[in-house]
Parts: structure tokens; sequence; C-alpha cells
């Protein structure tokens, strides 16, 4: 595929004629394995104990949080069914203890990584999340974690190009 | 057991692990695979097991984490791992943080930059350039980012091309990533 037709690029909004072209090409690769990324992360093929679902609602919230409306645009495509609540800010699991632990995670490493503790894995695990889902949902909040930034740099890199 | 680092040092800790790291005689094909695993490659580090416990993931970040940091051409070696020293500080990730600086201290043979950043954070005594990439990979890796036009142009005007500003947008943002597994899924505790 085109590195113009990735997530990354279309959120940034550089194409094929933007002045940055030729400093992304050289960077292909790198483009190509973050659009791999992120379908490990969101569409993955064995998605274990963290359903799609769950996957683009977290995601449209982590984007929210971060103040990054197109790439909550973009995550708000892989929705289906129970994402929507996921994504709102304002909802923190309510009655579902096992989402609540995972909201409250996602929100920490999010905002305040360095804050995270041995604590914040043990109530993930006593929330009924095994060591895979831990790793799991640890990968897809990283992940997005950079996708958001690199979208941000590239944006201003485009602002002055 | 001894007591989790607090402190930024450049002397590389353990790492040990909060989730216990797959056992490799019950890894599957997915996972060897992912972890390249080879008859001649049988040592593998706790956290590479750890993250094989999602191998679909670890699968891409592997050749994704070694484009960004060790590719040709582009920023210097040195600087992409100032750019992840600057976000680590701000993660507060001790691990990551000792790694890169000690890295960066080996390729460019002076102590002094990694000093004053872990002494001073955002506010180190550190040349022109390197305090322009310091500031901007610092702003880009706050929640939200805190980075604007005016630090890409200071970039620029301290002489860095296009391609070398995306580099450090790469590195920062890589070690948004990686600040948020290694932090949270370990603690760093002293070498014995």
């Amino acid at each position: 595929m085109s590195i113009f037709e990735t997530i990354v690029t279309k959120a940034s909004n550089i194409s094929a004629d933007s002045p940055l072209a030729g400093a992304l090409s050289l960077r292909s690769e790198i483009l190509e394995l973050t659009e791999n990324s992120h379908e490990a992360s969101l569409r993955p093929n064995q998605p274990g104990g963290l359903s799609l679902a769950e996957r683009a609602g977290l995601a449209c919230r982590m984007a929210k949080r971060n103040d990054e409306s197109v790439l909550a645009r973009h995550y708000e495509t892989l929705f289906s069914v129970g994402s929507q609540a996921v994504a709102d800010t304002n909802f923190d699991g309510g009655d579902d203890s096992r989402m609540k632990a995972i909201i409250r995670h996602t929100d920490l490493v999010t905002l305040n990584p360095k804050d995270a503790t041995e604590d914040d894995v043990t109530a993930l695990r006593s929330a009924g999340l095994d060591d895979a889902d831990i790793v799991r949902l640890s990968e897809l909040i990283a992940f997005v974690a950079y996708q958001i930034r690199l979208v941000a740099g590239l944006r201003l890199m485009a602002e002055v190009a | 057991m001894s007591e989790p680092i607090k402190e930024f040092t450049t002397t590389v800790p353990f790492w040990q692990p909060r989730i216990a790291p797959l056992e490799l005689e019950q890894a599957t094909d997915a996972q060897l695979e992912a972890m390249k695993v080879t008859v001649s490659n049988t040592k593998i580090g706790a956290y590479t097991l750890v993250l094989a416990l999602d191998p679909e993931t670890l699968q891409q970040r592997t050749p994704l984490f070694n484009g960004i940091m060790y590719s040709r051409g582009g920023l210097s070696r040195a600087e992409t791992e100032l750019g992840a020293v600057a976000a680590s500080v701000v993660n507060k990730c001790i691990y990551c943080a000792a790694v890169h600086a000690d890295r960066y201290n080996q390729l460019t043979k002076d102590e002094k930059v990694m000093d004053s950043i872990f002494e001073s954070g955002e506010e180190a005594n550190i040349d022109p350039r390197q305090k322009a990439l310091l500031d901007f990979a610092t702003k880009l890796s706050k929640c939200p980012s805190e980075a604007t036009k005016a630090d890409v142009e200071r970039l620029i005007e301290n002489g860095l091309s296009m391609g070398e500003v995306l580099d450090l947008v790469l590195s920062a943002s890589l070690f948004g990533w990686a600040n948020r597994l290694m932090h949270v899924l370990g603690d760093p505790l002293p070498q014995d």
C-alpha cells in the first residue's frame, strides 16, 4: 500500500504532493510497520479476552484524552456494539467491575504512565484479566499513545514545511 | 528482594517483570516466530517473553522498533537516543531512560548532557541544538502533546532537516509506546 494511504498520513493530512513526501518516503518501511501494528492492536486475528469492540472504544477514549479528534473519528469507524459506551470519557464502567478496571487502567496509563505501580497490574488481575490479556491491553494503550504522538508531530511538520 | 530504583541513573537496571514471562517450552509457533527464536538464539530476555504473550503485536513491534532506532541516514544515532530519553524522563521510565542515556553516552563519549537532563529535567543546561531536541521531544511526550509549530521551527533553525525532525518525532513517539510497556509491566531493580 502507498504510505500516503496509511492512517497516520491521512490523519495528519499529508499527501503524495506534500513537501514532506520525500522525507516520509525514506521512512516508508516504518510507516508500513506502523499500519501493521495498528492492525495487530485494533483488529488482531486472535483478540483473546479483549474484544475488537472494546479495543476500538478504548482507542477512541485515549484519542479524546489527548484532544486528538481526527484519530478519535478514525477509531470510531472501527466501532461495533459496546464501543460507544467505552469511548465516552464520562463513563467509568458502571456496574461492570471488569470494564471499570480496564477503563481506570487505560486512563491512568494514557494520562500519567509515571504513576502506574504494581498495584495497578494487580487490580486488573483481580478484575478477571489473565496475564495475556493484561499484555494485550498494555500493547493497545502503548500503541495508541505512539500513533497519537506520531500524528501530532507530523501535523506540526506539515505546518512548517 | 531489593527495592525498585526511583531515581534516574545511567547504570542499566535489572528489569523485574510483574507478569510471569512465557515459558519457552510452552511457546506456540506464532510466539516463537514473533520472538525470532532460532536454534542459535535461545537466550531470550524476560521483557520479550512477557510481550510474547501477545505475539501478534510483538511480531510487528520488533522490526518497527529497530527501524526507528537503527535506520541509516537521517538523525544521528545519539540524537535519536536523546529523543528516547526525553520521553522516558516525562514518563519516569527509569529502565528505558537508563538504557538510552547509557547508549547516548557511549556514542558521544560525553556524560555531561545526560547528567544535566537527569539533574534538571526540562531545565537542563545543554547546547542549543540538544536543548531544542530535548524540548520538542519532551513536549510531544506530554498528554496531550504540548509541542507547537514554533518548536519545530526551532529545530529547523538549529540545523535539522525535515527528515531529521521526522526521525525525532518517531523516536519520541516510540518511547511513548515503550515506556508504557516497560514501566507498567515491570520494575527496575539494582543489578546484583
